[in-house]
């Protein structure tokens, strides 16, 4: 999901590190490595299969490394400990109970039917569910997503950049970006995927060390915890839980409803099990017991992520000497804004080699995020827009040249979006809300289609327009009305992220409730075009025969008592 | 481990570019060691670029050694 970085650096001080010769060398090092793989990978890029899905041979590791990489752009490590040095330990909740259960929920539940279904992507599948309508209201709408997302964070991370570095905005955009462009067009997916994980273990190793010495200087989590209470004396940065009994308690301004429907069940399992950026990961896995494994991998390591996330932003708050401000208030006083708190604690424990490494992570989030769009772009637009609605009938070589082009021309465009965004500053603050526009409702379109055989194509379609369209509707109504913040957000005490928290959760009930409305008025598809696409009509392979600890389902198991150990012990 | 029968390991690159990083970064402590610069950093006295450059070398030495191409 994307992290809440509005307004990203409006102050533009001097540089915050400055690198030496070794630094800059591990830097072109990487450059030079992930272009090396795009070549290698090239020559193993032959067919439609091996460009957008990798040629469905990755294994369970791979997939899900890569699935939770893509994930893991450079924003997200930004913004997430900007978001804990701002609203403390509650920032969790979006790596866990944000995350866990959703992707749990997809290796157990849904892959089974994408995987079983052969479809090259999300909208594929509503393509054979629930037909064309409903794939192109999809496939259209997570393009234009795709785009401006990526657009959005090139810009974002080319920002950071400037600051931290001092490095000029245009050489970050057009160096990194290309460098994207050109090892997805040569290697497609699985040059994608090769190098997500790749950068996965540069961003752990990058960014490990921030906590490491954090909590050595600080005296471990008890140390933290009281030089935190120390400075900011009546208020609770490190309870997950225990604020969330009403609006006004906690610094996110959210009650614990939002955060368990809103978020923990709709704007999550959306994400997770929707988002086609993230699901093609999975669907490149070699085989159905791989694919199921490797959300559930992902989400082992996901639990782990607020460790190089969540607690570099409240060790700043233990640590760092200066109290970080908003980006108005830091524009005013010339100080740091809660944006800059993850290069500020680089710069304070980082020396020569081990910067370059860690300014290495931030670029190699922002890759492998981009890279994820670019590679869903171009399968979306190549299965999904150009073959579905524009040239029916070519051959596999026609399609696999048709999806290299149009990664460059996607990136193209993402490039057009970060200049468009550079002069309306606005749109990011809208980043957050587009997302939740169309996951949420889509969200409710592929669940009941793979959960309820009665579902009907009108109902899938019919459904998937009003839960968008309502979304919409009433991001409009607040913005024009404030007194809708009562009615949406169930409080005008509200913030921003609350009221995408329930506009998300109206909208997939809207969906739902109109789908199952319209579905039940109109003829059900035979079941014998459903076969495989729908719980009760897909016979999913036994894993009786398997040991214990290679079944999916028991590292699910071993994964959800994890996640509900750590919530109980930091409630 | 590789992902087809025909590829190079992706565990076998991450190792390599593990073994360069440690090198260096390994190094870039050493010569610190000796030649100590004025900095702002914190802990300096714990010297991290050393131990965390020899662990990424010996991370990265396992990886390029156990996934190396031609090994099965």
């Amino acid at each position: 999901m994307p992290a809440p970085l509005s307004c990203l650096f409006q102050t533009q001080p001097a540089r915050l590190v400055s690198l030496a010769t070794v630094d800059l060398l591990i830097i072109a090092i990487y450059f030079a490595a992930v272009l090396a793989i795009g070549f290698y990978l090239k020559s193993h890029t032959r067919t439609g299969e091996d460009f957008f899905l990798a040629g469905r041979e990755m294994t369970a590791w791979v997939a899900g490394l890569s699935f939770l990489a893509a994930n893991l752009g450079s924003l997200e490590l930004m913004g997430w400990a900007a978001a804990a040095y701002q609203y403390g330990i509650l920032a969790t909740h979006w790596y866990w109970i944000g995350a866990i259960p959703a992707m749990l929920f997809l290796a157990i539940v849904m892959m089974p039917f994408y995987y079983i279904s052969k479809t090259h992507s999300v909208p594929g599948y509503l393509k054979l569910r629930f037909g064309e309508p409903a794939r192109a209201l999809s496939a259209v709408s997570f393009g234009l997503m795709t785009v401006l997302m990526s657009g959005i964070n090139m810009y974002s991370m080319a920002l950071v950049l400037k600051v931290v570095l001092g490095w000029d905005i245009n050489f970050s955009i057009w160096v990194s970006s290309l460098t994207v462009a050109v090892y997805v067009a040569l290697g497609g997916l699985l040059s994608a995927i090769f190098n997500e994980v790749l950068q996965f273990a540069l961003i752990w190793l990058g960014a490990l060390l921030i906590p490491v010495l954090g909590l050595i200087e600080a005296g471990g989590w008890d140390g933290m915890t009281a030089r935190i209470a120390r400075n900011f004396p009546g208020q609770d940065y490190t309870h997950l839980w225990r604020t969330l009994g009403s609006f006004g308690d906690n610094p996110m301004g959210i009650h614990w409803t939002g955060i368990v429907l809103g978020l923990g069940w709709v704007i999550s399992f959306g994400y997770w099990t929707t988002d086609f950026l993230v699901v093609q990961r999975v669907l490149a896995a070699r085989d159905l017991r791989s694919a199921k494994m490797a959300p559930v991998i992902g989400a082992a390591f996901k639990m782990m992520v607020p460790f190089i996330v969540i607690l570099p932003g409240l060790l700043g708050l233990a640590l760092l000497p200066m109290p970080l401000t908003g980006e108005s208030q830091a524009l005013a006083s010339g100080g740091h804004s809660y944006n800059e708190v993850l290069p500020l604690m680089l710069a304070r424990y980082l020396g020569p080699g081990l910067l370059g490494l860690g300014i290495t992570a931030l670029i190699a989030g922002f890759m492998s995020g981009m890279a994820g769009n670019v590679s869903a772009f171009a399968t979306v637009w190549t299965y999904d827009i150009y073959r579905a609605l524009i040239k029916r009938e070519a051959s596999d070589a026609h399609y696999l040249r048709m999806g290299r082009w149009c990664t460059i021309l996607g990136v193209l465009v993402s490039i057009g979006t970060a200049y468009l965004v550079m002069q309306f500053l606005s749109i990011m603050d809208y980043v957050q809300a587009l997302f939740s526009f169309f996951i949420a409702p889509l969200f409710g379109t592929v669940l009941l289609g793979m959960l309820w055989k009665r579902a009907t194509p009108a109902g899938g379609f019919w459904g998937l327009l009003a839960g968008t369209a309502s979304s919409i509707g009433m991001w409009i109504w607040a913005r024009t009305d404030p007194g809708a913040l009562a009615y949406i957000a169930l409080s005008t005490e509200a913030k921003d992220m609350a009221e995408n928290m329930y506009r998300a959760l109206w909208s997939w009930i809207l969906c739902v409730v109109v789908t199952v409305a319209v579905s039940l008025a109109t003829r059900p598809k035979p079941d014998r075009e459903m076969v495989g696409l729908v719980y009760g009509l897909t016979e999913v392979p036994s894993e009786s025969h398997l040991p214990l600890h290679q079944r999916p389902i028991f590292w699910t198991v071993v994964v959800a008592a994890v996640f509900v150990a750590l919530n109980l012990i930091f409630w | 481990m590789s992902e087809h029968k025909h590829f190079i390991s992706i565990w076998f690159f991450i190792g390599l570019l593990l073994s360069v990083y440690g090198a260096l970064i390994l190094g870039a402590g050493i010569y610190d060691y000796f030649n100590p610069t004025p900095r702002d950093v914190v802990l300096a006295q714990l010297h991290a670029a050393i131990w965390w450059g020899a662990l990424l070398l010996v991370l990265g030495l396992f990886y390029v050694i156990h996934f190396r191409p031609g090994k099965e």
